[in-house]
């Protein structure tokens, strides 16, 4: 038994949907968690209940809802038409906007609380050391939170690889476009293939199991006893 | 030369308002009990702390006024924390090259050889903060402050967070920097030991203001100012070693004064040093004490009293123009008559030598 071309597909664009969503998030989730570590606003409540939504939401939900927003008549599907992008239903491009949403929390978090554990005194040493705030993010700030970056990206990419109910909202089961992974053994499943099921799946436990033990070796003080 | 500082910060519970003209130069100590403000003046001449509508200039240079807010890291001054506060992903070498190399070439003026020898830190380079004691952590951080060439270096309680033995390590390296290097510096202290010890001026704050301003000597000898004492009245007297009695051990320290007597104190012939005599160690006496044990007599007059409070009356006397206290049981004061101009003769039981 070995995979087949659709599977090595599936598999192929799962990774590059993980892939680019990571990137995103993190290019997307760091200055959120910078603000949310620094900000005394009172809108850091609201914002950070909004980003952590996803932990609690069903994804369907949160699929449902982005597919009606995106949708020819919602107001982001509005918008995307008018700069004759098209709707972002059920294409990748959709798939990955759905994919930082729903993975966002996974990733500011970490972010965040690295970001927090810093606190204010090594900024306040850069600033007497004649670095500005940018030079201090990058010299200081970014090498400190690294384990939070790493756990941070590690958490991103493995949930992303694992969304479903979002996947089928938003994306459907088109071969090469949408069709990720875990759609791919739900079909298999579907179709009674349990072998192919099995591959698949126990793929995802491995990969998922060794994902996990990367975090905890990235988490602060985890390497040394 | 000077620094002109005036801040005024109003906040629940707390407020600071101060207007000061500082020497440009030497150490600057202020000094008062916890929550009179003293760090948080220190973090409005930093620029971490705004206070709007302040204003700052050091040595000509305007730092903040009505127009102008130069952040903390366009200010060329060196910040030492009450803690290290060492970078702990960079080894001692790379915390002191952050500062300096982004100071411009052209304004590098520190002798950073000279510096990690004096603070006694080349062994340490290759090393990561976590591996250092509290003390070389404490003296890396203030080389890394020095290495930027500062025109203000700005200390808080850079020696609060050690242990007495820590303290005594680094307070040496703080002299020979002081002897050493023109760098004016404000050193935030609650003791009374360092502030004897190191700073040439005192700024006194209490309450977010300041009460005095002047030559340690001085505001520390002041009776209206129980603050100035830090909880333990006693003056600083400025001397400098005049002979070796090497048979009995003593080092005698001339001051303008007179003459102390004090445990051999191995220094050459001539070399400053400060005494601090508390006022509980002096007692007085109307006629010259003979056959007593005690070698430090001094004559002295009386220039006020001021009771205590507990019995006790604390004494202001002047020695040839050297101010020093007595403390004395209001009995005594009494009986001894102890009034302004009244002639005595000081007995001073320990002197210990900063």
């Amino acid at each position: 038994m070995t995979l087949t071309d659709a599977d090595l597909s599936a598999i192929f664009l799962t990774l590059k949907l993980a892939g680019l969503t990571t990137v995103l998030l993190l290019l997307i989730g760091t200055p959120i968690a910078w603000w949310l570590a620094r900000t005394s606003s009172p809108l850091k409540g609201p914002v950070g209940a909004v980003v952590a939504l996803p932990l609690v939401l069903p994804p369907t939900v949160l699929g449902f809802y982005l597919l009606v927003l995106m949708g020819p008549n919602g107001a982001v599907g509005q918008f995307t038409q008018a700069l004759g992008l098209g709707v972002l239903p059920f294409t990748f491009a959709g798939l990955v906007v759905a994919s930082v949403l729903y993975s966002l929390p996974f990733v500011v978090q970490p972010v965040q609380n690295a970001f927090e554990a810093i606190g204010e005194r090594p900024l306040e040493a850069a600033a007497t050391l004649r670095a500005g705030p940018w030079d201090t993010f990058f010299s200081v700030v970014l090498p400190l939170a690294k384990p939070g970056f790493v756990t941070g990206a590690i958490l991103g990419f493995a949930h992303t690889l694992g969304e479903f109910g979002v996947v089928l909202m938003i994306g459907g089961n088109i071969p090469d476009k949408t069709r990720v992974l875990s759609v791919t053994i739900y079909d298999h499943v579907e179709a009674m293939e349990y072998g192919q099921a099995h591959w698949l799946a126990a793929g995802m436990l491995v990969f998922s199991f060794l994902v996990l033990l990367g975090v905890n070796a990235f988490k602060p003080g985890g390497r040394r006893p | 030369m000077s620094i002109a500082a005036r801040f005024r910060i109003d906040r629940a519970g707390f407020s600071l308002d101060v207007d000061l003209e500082l020497p440009g130069q030497g150490v600057t100590a202020l000094f008062g009990p916890s929550g009179s403000g003293k760090t948080t003046l220190l973090r409005c001449v930093a620029g971490l702390e705004r206070a709007p509508g302040g204003a700052l200039s050091v040595n000509g240079d305007t730092w903040q006024d009505d127009k102008l807010f130069l952040p903390t890291h366009r200010r060329p001054l060196g910040y030492v924390f009450q803690e290290a506060s060492l970078f702990p992903h960079l080894t001692v070498e790379q915390n002191l090259a952050f500062g300096l190399k982004r100071v411009p070439a052209a304004a590098r003026q520190v002798d950073t050889d000279h510096l990690v020898e004096l603070l006694g830190i080349g062994h340490l380079l290759g090393r990561k903060p976590e591996g250092l004691s509290g003390g070389e952590r404490q003296r890396v951080a203030i080389a890394r402050a020095l290495f930027t060439s500062p025109r203000l270096l700005l200390m808080d309680e850079p020696l609060a967070a050690l242990d007495p033995q820590r303290k005594a390590e680094i307070l040496p390296y703080l002299e020979r920097l002081h002897r050493e290097l023109s760098i004016p510096v404000l050193y935030v202290s609650h003791s009374p030991d360092e502030v004897a010890r190191l700073a040439d001026t005192l700024v006194l704050m209490e309450d977010g203001r300041a009460k005095a301003v002047g030559p340690v000597a001085e505001v520390m000898a002041r009776l209206d100012l129980p603050t100035a004492h830090g909880g333990e009245a006693g003056v600083m007297v400025e001397a400098a070693v005049a002979a070796h009695d090497d048979a009995y051990a003593l080092t005698r320290l001339d001051f303008p004064g007179g003459a102390l007597w004090v445990p051999n104190h191995a220094e050459p012939v001539g070399t400053p040093a400060r005494a601090r005599i508390l006022a509980r160690d002096v007692s007085l006496a109307l006629v010259r004490p003979e056959h007593t044990s005690i070698l430090n007599i001094l004559s002295a007059e009386v220039v006020e009293t001021a009771p205590e409070g507990k019995g006790r009356t604390l004494v202001r006397l002047s020695l040839a123009g050297t101010p020093l206290l007595a403390q004395v049981s209001d009995k005594s004061a009494a009986v001894l008559g102890l009034a302004p101009g009244k002639q005595v003769f000081a007995q001073i039981k320990a002197v210990s030598i900063l």
